[in-house]
């Protein structure tokens, strides 16, 4: 998952005048040239803040996002599925260290970001405020919210900074079989009986309108950041994603004989382009700033856990400590 | 037959503590200290229940029923795992000890099965110990760090071991079948097996400032391999089978 790479504050465009104008005309230049940025290379104050921002924010997405489904592994229906979905999750764990790693070649450390996740400084992806009910909603996550974060991945992959790109790579790669077995669990759900389609159907009503929302907020509403366009930080706009996903996967849900909660929803063949109701925007800003279903829950168990290992932590840190070489 | 009986009995009591131990490590996924030990732990998670399943497929083949219907569907009182397996996670230094008594017990407990005269589970047993020589090497690189660490650390560690070791002595809780195992060339049995186990701990545990209890003065805490188990374990299983359960008949 998870991370939708969607910075939803506003960024100071003018912090960067600044900067030593050669400098930043050779950096452009590079940007431009198509070739990445690596950790010592020169770079825009603005840029470097913007980027651990935006790294730090989809790795919180990743431990936060792990706990909805995580709660689900314990209780996962035979064999075939709890093994699947252990190894789902962990890889998201794992994605969280791919990307502090990332951000702190950027200069703010592992302890610092995940101090900020638990004081609420900073963000992560606003779906994961909301509750996984049934064994159904761990599979809409594991399908369709991994299918949007891997709408903004595979874009973002492609922008500026070299450490996050390959991190994202790589990501990307395992994100694939997130879909393919999240895919497989819905249809699971859709062949089998009355009470496990519904189970579905349920679970589609509930997390349609934070699904809308997981793009980010309408281009016509959000702040308009071209800087960040051409230093190639943010690839494409939140409207642009979220009607690739549409066309990606409303056809799939459709197929499986579900029904969108959205009856204004359709493509308009003119223009090519996905209509739907427009998202509660209010709701999204609400939940965003703390006022979602599970946000203080979300932030509570990270900060237990930080908390209950905090011992072990130190004790890594301890002087008298016998380094042991691995075997392997 | 009899060997069939004996057999069986060896299969489940091994397969429910993977499967049971599996599902306590998976617990772990989202809340360990540092991120790299959630994920530790989540891959342990997965081989020990990938393990339990490899059990379960060669019992079915023995006639049992299938590894889901087996795994999901049985009673706390049906299952042979030990107690100690069952017991709740609590904090991060009794899931060490209890991973690194347990596995250490395992490893060595396959690598005795390597050479069994059932085939089907020395094959097993050939595949699965190399996956557990990094649970060991897991767990012994923690113990060792953590065992000479920190007053807190040390601490914490001695106070999991001393509540553990009666548990991790009811991993050898002799079954009926023991003679026939040893003479058949299946097994070479509980016995000998806790006698390696100790000369493991004891070096392992050598090289820390924790204290191991006099031996001689433990009572094993025993009844897991007969389906004499904890309140925990039926709360668990009821976890576990809470999606299933909905309708068995159904596929997931």
């Amino acid at each position: 998952m998870y991370g939708g790479g969607n910075t939803f504050e506003e960024v100071k465009t003018d912090s960067f005048s600044q900067e030593d104008p050669i400098k930043l005309a050779e950096f452009e230049a590079r940007i431009e040239r198509g070739e990445k940025i690596e950790p010592s290379d020169w770079m825009p104050q603005l840029y470097r803040k913007q980027l651990i921002r935006m790294i730090e924010q989809h790795g919180h997405s990743e431990i936060i996002g792990a706990l909805p489904e995580g709660t689900w592994i314990t209780r996962a229906p035979g064999f075939k599925r709890k093994m699947a979905l252990m190894a789902k999750v962990q890889d998201e764990v794992g994605h969280a260290q791919l990307l502090y790693s990332a951000a702190e070649t950027l200069g703010k450390s592992r302890e610092q970001m995940i101090d900020d996740l638990i004081t609420g400084k900073s963000k992560y992806s606003n779906i994961f405020n909301y509750p996984t009910f049934t064994w159904a909603d761990c599979c809409f996550i594991s399908w369709l919210v991994d299918a949007g974060a891997i709408v903004n991945q595979l874009a973002n992959a492609k922008g500026s900074y070299g450490p996050y790109c390959r991190a994202l790579d790589r990501i990307c790669a395992e994100e694939s079989f997130h879909l393919k077995y999240g895919h497989h669990c819905v249809i699971y759900l859709a062949s089998g009986t009355q009470k496990q389609r519904d189970m579905f159907q349920e679970a589609l009503n509930r997390w349609w309108p934070p699904m809308m929302h997981f793009f980010g907020p309408a281009d016509k509403i959000s702040i308009h950041t071209q800087v960040l366009m051409k230093w190639k930080v943010k690839m494409g706009t939140n409207d642009d994603m979220r009607n690739q996903f549409l066309d990606m996967y409303v056809p799939k849900i459709w197929e499986l004989g579900f029904t969108i909660p959205d009856s204004q929803l359709k493509k308009n063949s003119e223009t090519g382009r996905w209509e739907y109701t427009e998202p509660d925007w209010e709701e999204f800003k609400r939940v965003i700033n703390g006022d979602g279903p599970c946000n203080k829950e979300r932030l509570e168990v990270r900060r237990i856990a930080e908390e209950r290992g905090k011992w072990v932590r130190e004790a890594m840190k301890a002087p008298n400590q016998k380094y042991v070489s691995p075997l392997a | 037959m009899s060997n069939n009986a004996a057999t069986i009995e060896l299969l489940y009591k091994m397969a429910d503590d993977q499967l049971i131990l599996g599902h306590r490590n998976s617990e772990w996924t989202g809340f360990g200290p540092i991120l790299e030990e959630d994920i530790a732990f989540s891959s342990m998670a997965q081989d020990k229940i990938g393990h339990s399943l490899a059990l379960y497929t060669i019992l079915e083949q023995l006639g049992e029923r299938a590894p889901d219907t087996v795994a999901f569907t049985r009673k706390a009182n049906q299952f042979h795992n030990c107690i100690l397996t069952e017991l709740p996670n609590g904090e991060y230094d009794f899931s060490l000890i209890r991973h690194f008594l347990f596995d250490t017990a395992e490893a060595l407990r396959f690598e005795l099965l390597k050479n069994s005269s059932f085939e089907p589970l020395a094959q097993v047993a050939r595949k699965v110990r190399g996956e557990l020589r990094y649970h060991t090497l897991h767990a012994n690189t923690w113990i060792k760090q953590l065992g000479v660490a920190t007053e807190e650390s040390v601490s914490r560690l001695q106070g999991s071991l001393n509540v553990a070791i009666p548990y991790a002595l009811g991993i050898f809780e002799e079954s009926p079948f023991e003679k026939e195992l040893i003479t058949s060339g299946i097994f070479a049995g509980e016995h000998e097996l806790k006698a390696l186990w100790i000369n493991k701990v004891e070096e392992v545990i050598g090289e820390t400032n924790l204290q191991l209890p006099d031996w001689k003065l433990q009572t094993p805490i025993l009844g897991g391999r007969i389906g004499k188990h904890s309140e925990y374990l039926q709360l668990l299983l009821d976890e576990m089978s809470e999606v299933f359960n909905i309708d068995p008949t159904a596929e997931w």
